[in-house]
């Protein structure tokens, strides 16, 4: 379905449980076109678990609303290359990728060399630019990424954000990011989603500077650095 | 005597290079030992053969095939992994089938160390048939098994039914081990499924290459261990083909480091 409010997705008292535990109860809310949505809980809260619930991967009641045919992309947490000698290319072929370098371009990454190292020898940054640049080959309308900085060291995290920015600009995308980071929350997204099995807050981003709302979301204190 | 040679270098080329391929995917998964012990599975099945009067390795065949779904239904359903099942499965298999040969001792001893005096016309074409359906098909699952190892939610969000897809696989691998049996016996035929794929992971970079390292490092182990069998008038190759297939190992290992050396 289209919707005329400008919504792409629509969630309503989504439920999920495994083997008999509930991980995520009663969530509802709504997320804008062309918006970026911060996912914010302490560990175990049940994140990742949305984010397979939204790719169909687990069995769930309530209602997950997309409006009209909407492509989702996916970048993973954690991707297990280490023992895998598969290269940029090879990895970037199993989507039929023809041109492997204007893939990699659309992600920033112009090294020639990079198309034939293995996935094993990249570094963070460079690994999640390949995952999003896997992702974006679908031309998807809304990306899904679970933890855009582990494994990225300090400099390489603030060219991917940017990265991603202006990929949202040039393309549209609607981006939903599983995060720890205040700053990437402060600074690269619209709007906020406290989870913890439940919603626990849901509006403007930038209040994750406040601290009443990190302890709301964390059960803790969790002070901004500097 | 001539033909007899023949046919085997044939089953050897054909069973070496598919098993090879095959393997390279088994050393990725990290179930190096899973092809190995599941070849003992089909012991009961090669004494069925012999004991009732049909070909053994069809009835290898069957023994592999229902254990193969035995133990994916089992991994479904208990969330065990492969390697605890087939750990548990193989060694009762081994016994039984030891318990059904009693005292048909030579019959007993080609089943564990193979026979290549055996094989025939019929049964090279059927191996060369056999190779070329599993090359085949394992091509086509290669690239779903590879991506389910890197990210199991990436190859699940691009379609890839990870079950069906290992059922596939564990059918692909009883395939080659029944087929394999007669050149190297149930005891050794796990060799050629883990050693050419070990020696071809240490000098890939890239999957094509090891894929295919993987398969022509097979086919020569088999080939020249038939060769030597030959040579030295001995009827059981087994022992052979794992000697060759170790020293390919050796080789490699020592070339790599020393190009390591010179860099």
């Amino acid at each position: 379905m289209e919707y005329a409010d400008d919504y792409i997705l629509k969630v309503t008292n989504l439920k999920v449980e495994i083997q008999n535990q509930i991980i995520l109860e009663n969530l509802t809310f709504k997320v804008k076109k062309g918006t970026t949505l911060a996912i914010v809980g302490p560990n175990g809260a049940g994140k990742t678990v949305f984010f397979r619930t939204l790719l169909n991967l687990v069995p769930y009641t309530g209602k997950i609303d997309w409006a009209g045919k909407v492509k989702l992309g996916y970048v993973p947490q954690n991707v297990s290359v280490k023992d895998i000698p598969i290269s940029v290319k090879e990895f970037l072929s199993y989507k039929d990728v023809v041109d492997v370098k204007a893939a990699l371009a659309a992600v920033k990454l112009d090294d020639p060399a990079v198309p034939d190292k293995t996935l094993a020898v990249l570094s963070g940054g460079q690994m999640r630019r390949v995952l999003i640049a896997w992702a974006l080959l679908d031309n998807p309308d809304v990306l899904l990424f679970d933890e855009p900085t582990v494994g990225v060291d300090v400099g390489g995290e603030e060219s991917v954000f940017s990265m991603l920015s202006e990929l949202k600009r040039k393309r549209n995308i609607t981006m939903l990011l599983i995060t720890h980071d205040v700053h990437l929350v402060k600074e690269y997204t619209d709007e906020l989603l406290g989870l913890n099995k439940c919603v626990t807050y849901f509006g403007d981003s930038q209040q994750i500077v406040e601290p009443s709302l990190q302890q709301k979301i964390y059960g803790e204190t969790v002070c901004l650095s500097p | 005597m001539f033909d007899t040679l023949i046919f085997s270098l044939i089953v050897g080329a054909a069973v070496g290079f598919s098993a090879g391929y095959l393997g390279s995917i088994m050393v990725l998964e990290k179930m190096a030992l899973v092809g190995d012990a599941m070849s003992h599975v089909a012991l009961p099945g090669l004494a069925l053969g012999v004991l009732i009067g049909f070909s053994p390795q069809v009835g290898g065949f069957i023994f592999l095939f229902v254990s193969a779904i035995l133990i994916w239904y089992l991994g479904r359903i208990t969330k065990l992994s492969f390697e605890t099942l087939v750990g548990a499965a193989f060694t009762l298999a081994l016994a039984i089938g030891i318990l059904m040969y009693g005292n048909n001792l030579d019959e007993l001893e080609t089943a564990l160390f193979g026979d290549i005096a055996k094989v025939d016309l019929t049964y090279a074409a059927i191996a060369v048939l056999i190779a070329v359906a599993v090359v085949f098909l394992t091509r086509y699952i290669y690239k779903k098994i590879v991506l389910g190892l890197i990210s199991e939610e990436l190859a699940i969000s691009k379609g890839v039914n990870i079950a069906q897809t290992n059922l596939l696989y564990l059918l692909l691998v009883s395939v080659t081990v029944a087929v394999g049996i007669q050149v190297t016996g149930t005891l050794l035929v796990g060799f050629l499924v883990v050693t050419p794929a070990a020696a071809a992971r240490i000098i890939s970079r890239n999957l094509s290459k090891y894929f295919v390292l993987s398969a022509v490092f097979g086919t020569i182990s088999a080939v020249s261990g038939i060769l030597l069998s030959s040579a030295l008038n001995t009827n059981l190759p087994g022992p052979l083909v794992v000697i060759s297939g170790v020293i390919i190992f050796a080789v490699v290992l020592v070339v790599r480091r020393a190009k390591k050396m010179m860099d």
